[in-house]
C-alpha cells in the first residue's frame, strides 16, 4: 500500500528526516517508534503531501506522493499531532463540513456521518462546539474525520497523546478495531503503546531508520540491554563473586546501599532471558544463605532499545 | 467546486459564530453614517461624496481585520494542516477565502443602502457617481483583500498580519496621491498614480466605470491570489 523509498527532508541545515526507507502492506498495522523531534511527524506530513520531501520518493496507493498529491489525499484519512479542529464549530457541522471537502456524495453524506459518529462513539459530543470538548472527544473527533470517506490508509500522528489512561484505552481498542481492516500508520513514543496495537514497528532517531521488526523480535533484541535488580544482605565481596559467577551474567554494577542489604543491577547476556536470570539470582542466594529481601527483572524500554540500536550502529 | 464551497460557507460562517463580523457591520456603518449626517445636518447637504472620499481611509483600517484571520488562526492552531491534506487544490481554498471575505465586504457596503435612499428622497442625486462609489468601494476592498489574505498566510500572528496588511495596502494606496506625485521626479509620476489604489477609485467615484480601472484592480486580486498560492506551495511553516 505505502512504498517509501529514501526520502530526505532538510530544515536549513539540519536533516530532519534522512534517507528513510519502509514498505507498508495492506491491512498492517505500523507503529513509528522515536523520540520526540525524531522526524516521525515529518515523514508523516510528507506522505500526507503537507510539506514537500526534498529527495527520494514515496507512493501511497500506487500514486506518487509528489506527481499525485490529490489522489493521495484522497486514499487517506489523516489525524494530526494534538487533533487540529475548529473550535468554534460544532461537532456535526464539522463532520458535515468535512464530508464535504471531501467530496462525498450529497445522498450518502447523511449515512457516513452517522457511522463515524456511532464507531468513534461521538453520541455525547453531539450537541458541543469542538472548543468545549474534552481532550479524549476532541482525539475522537479528529480520529472520525479521518475516516468519513472510509479510507483504505489511516495516518494517525501520536493519537493517545495527552490523554489520561483510560482514554488511552478506549482509543487503543478502537485503532485495534479499524485496523482490522484498515492500513494504519500511526505514530508514537511510548513502547508498550506499540505491543498494544501494532504488527510491526520501525524505530527512528534522529531522522534515521536504525531498526525495524514486530514489537517481539525487538524486545528480544532490547534484552541484551536488561536484567535484574537484586537487594541480598550479606558481604558485598563475597556476593559479588558469587554472582560472577553465574552462567547468564554479562556484569554486575552496586548501585547502593538498601537498609541493610546490598543493592546490585545484574544485566543479563545477550538473548539471556531476565527471567532465567532472576531465577538463578534466588537460587544463588538459597544456596549462600544470603537473605534476599528484593527481586526485580528489569522489562525493555524505549530506551533501552534506542541504547540498544544506537551502539550497534556505532560499533 | 466542492472545495470552493466548503471553504466558503465554513469561512463565511466562522466570521458570524465569532463577534468580528458584527463589529466590523456595526463599527463601519456607525463611522460612515457620522461622516453621512455630519454633512447632512451642518451644512444642510444630502451629499454622499464625503463618504466615498473618505472610503479608502477606512478600508485601509478595516479590511485588513476582516483579512488577518483567514491563514494566520489555521497556522496558529494546526488547522492548515487539516485543512491543506484535503483532496482540494490549494486556489479552491484561497478563493473560498477571498470569497468569504469579499462577502463581507459587499454585505457591509450595501448596508449604506438606507443613506442612499434617504439622500435620493431628500436631493437631486446623479445616479452614476453613486453607483461607481459602490462598484468602487467593492474592486477597492477586494484589492486590500487579496493583499491582506496573502500577508496572513506569511505569519501566525494576526496582529502582525493585520500590521502588515495595513502597511503594504497603504504604501499601494498612497504611492498614487499627490502627497507623493509632487515629489517624486517628473518621469515616473504618471506611472506612480497609474499604480496607486486610490487613484482608480476616485475616478469611479466621478461615475466613470472605465475598463482601465476594473482591469487594474482584478490584476492586483488576482496578483496577490498569486502570491498567496506561492507561499502555500512552500509549506515552509512546519
Amino acid at each position: 500500500m505505502i512504498q517509501v523509498d529514501n526520502l530526505v527532508k532538510r530544515y536549513g541545515d539540519t536533516v530532519a528526516v534522512d534517507r528513510v526507507s519502509f514498505n507498508v502492506s495492506r491491512g498492517e498495522v505500523l507503529g513509528f517508534l522515536g523520540p520526540n523531534g525524531a522526524g516521525k511527524t515529518t515523514t508523516m506530513r510528507m506522505l500526507t503531501t503537507y510539506i514537500p520531501a526534498d529527495e527520494g520518493r514515496a507512493t501511497v496507493a500506487g500514486f506518487d506522493i509528489r506527481r499525485q498529491p490529490l489522489d493521495v489525499c484522497r486514499k487517506i484519512g489523516y489525524l494530526p499531532e494534538n487533533a487540529p479542529l475548529y473550535e468554534d464549530m460544532g461537532t456535526v457541522d464539522y463532520l458535515f463540513y468535512v464530508a464535504e471537502m471531501r467530496s462525498i456524495p450529497a445522498d450518502q453524506v447523511r449515512g457516513r456521518v452517522a457511522r463515524v459518529v456511532e464507531v468513534c462513539g461521538l453520541g455525547p459530543a453531539l450537541s458541543k462546539k469542538i472548543g468545549q470538548l474534552s481532550k479524549g472527544f476532541r482525539q475522537r473527533v479528529g480520529l472520525a474525520q479521518a475516516m468519513i470517506h472510509e479510507p483504505d490508509i489511516l495516518i494517525l500522528d501520536e493519537p493517545t497523546s495527552g490523554l489520561d489512561p483510560n482514554q488511552i484505552i478506549e482509543i487503543r481498542s478502537l485503532i485495534r478495531e479499524i485496523g482490522k481492516e484498515k492500513t494504519i500508520i500511526l505514530s508514537t513514543h511510548i513502547l508498550p503503546e506499540v505491543s498494544a496495537t501494532c504488527g510491526r514497528v520501525i524505530i527512528i532517531a534522529d531522522g534515521r531508520l536504525v531498526g525495524s521488526g514486530t514489537p517481539e523480535e525487538l524486545a528480544v533484541r532490547a534484552r541484551g540491554g536488561v536484567g535484574v535488580t537484586a537487594v541480598l544482605r550479606g558481604e558485598g565481596g563475597e556476593i559479588e563473586g558469587g554472582l560472577r559467577g553465574l552462567e547468564l551474567i554479562r556484569n554486575i554494577e552496586f548501585t547502593g546501599r538498601a537498609g541493610e542489604g546490598l543493592r546490585y543491577r545484574i544485566l543479563a547476556r545477550d538473548g539471556a532471558n531476565p527471567v532465567r536470570l532472576a531465577e538463578a539470582v534466588s537460587g544463588l542466594a538459597a544456596l549462600r544463605g544470603w537473605p534476599l529481601s528484593e527481586l526485580r527483572p528489569e522489562g525493555a524500554t524505549l530506551e533501552d532499545v534506542f541504547r540498544e540500536l544506537t551502539t550497534r550502529e556505532e560499533g | 467546486m466542492q472545495g470552493f464551497v466548503a471553504t466558503y460557507k465554513r469561512e463565511l460562517r466562522g466570521y458570524f459564530n465569532s463577534p468580528i463580523a458584527y463589529i466590523f457591520i456595526v463599527v463601519f456603518l456607525l463611522l460612515a453614517s457620522w461622516l453621512f449626517f455630519r454633512g447632512f445636518f451642518l451644512y444642510g447637504q444630502a451629499d454622499l461624496r464625503p463618504l466615498f472620499s473618505l472610503l479608502p481611509w477606512m478600508f485601509l483600517f478595516f479590511v485588513p481585520a476582516v483579512s488577518m484571520r483567514l491563514w494566520a488562526e489555521e497556522r496558529k492552531l494546526g488547522t492548515a494542516e487539516l485543512l491543506l491534506t484535503f483532496p482540494v487544490s490549494d486556489g479552491q481554498v484561497i478563493l473560498g477565502k477571498f470569497a468569504a471575505g469579499l462577502s463581507l465586504i459587499v454585505l457591509t457596503v450595501l448596508l449604506e443602502f438606507p443613506l442612499l435612499i434617504l439622500t435620493a428622497n431628500l436631493g437631486d442625486v446623479d445616479p452614476g457617481p453613486v453607483i461607481g462609489g459602490l462598484l468602487g468601494s467593492i474592486f477597492l476592498g477586494g484589492a486590500y483583500l487579496a493583499i491582506g489574505l496573502f500577508l496572513s498566510s506569511v505569519t501566525d500572528n494576526q496582529i502582525v498580519a493585520f500590521i502588515l496588511a495595513v502597511v503594504v495596502s497603504f504604501a499601494l494606496f498612497i504611492v498614487g496621491e499627490s502627497l507623493v506625485l509632487v515629489t517624486a521626479p517628473q518621469w515616473i509620476a504618471p506611472l506612480l498614480h497609474d499604480l496607486g489604489l486610490g487613484a482608480h477609485f476616485e475616478s469611479m467615484g466621478r461615475g466613470v466605470i472605465d475598463s482601465r480601472d476594473v482591469v487594474y484592480y482584478l490584476s492586483v486580486i488576482v496578483f496577490f491570489l498569486y502570491l498567496n498560492r506561492l507561499s502555500l506551495s512552500q509549506r515552509r511553516w512546519a
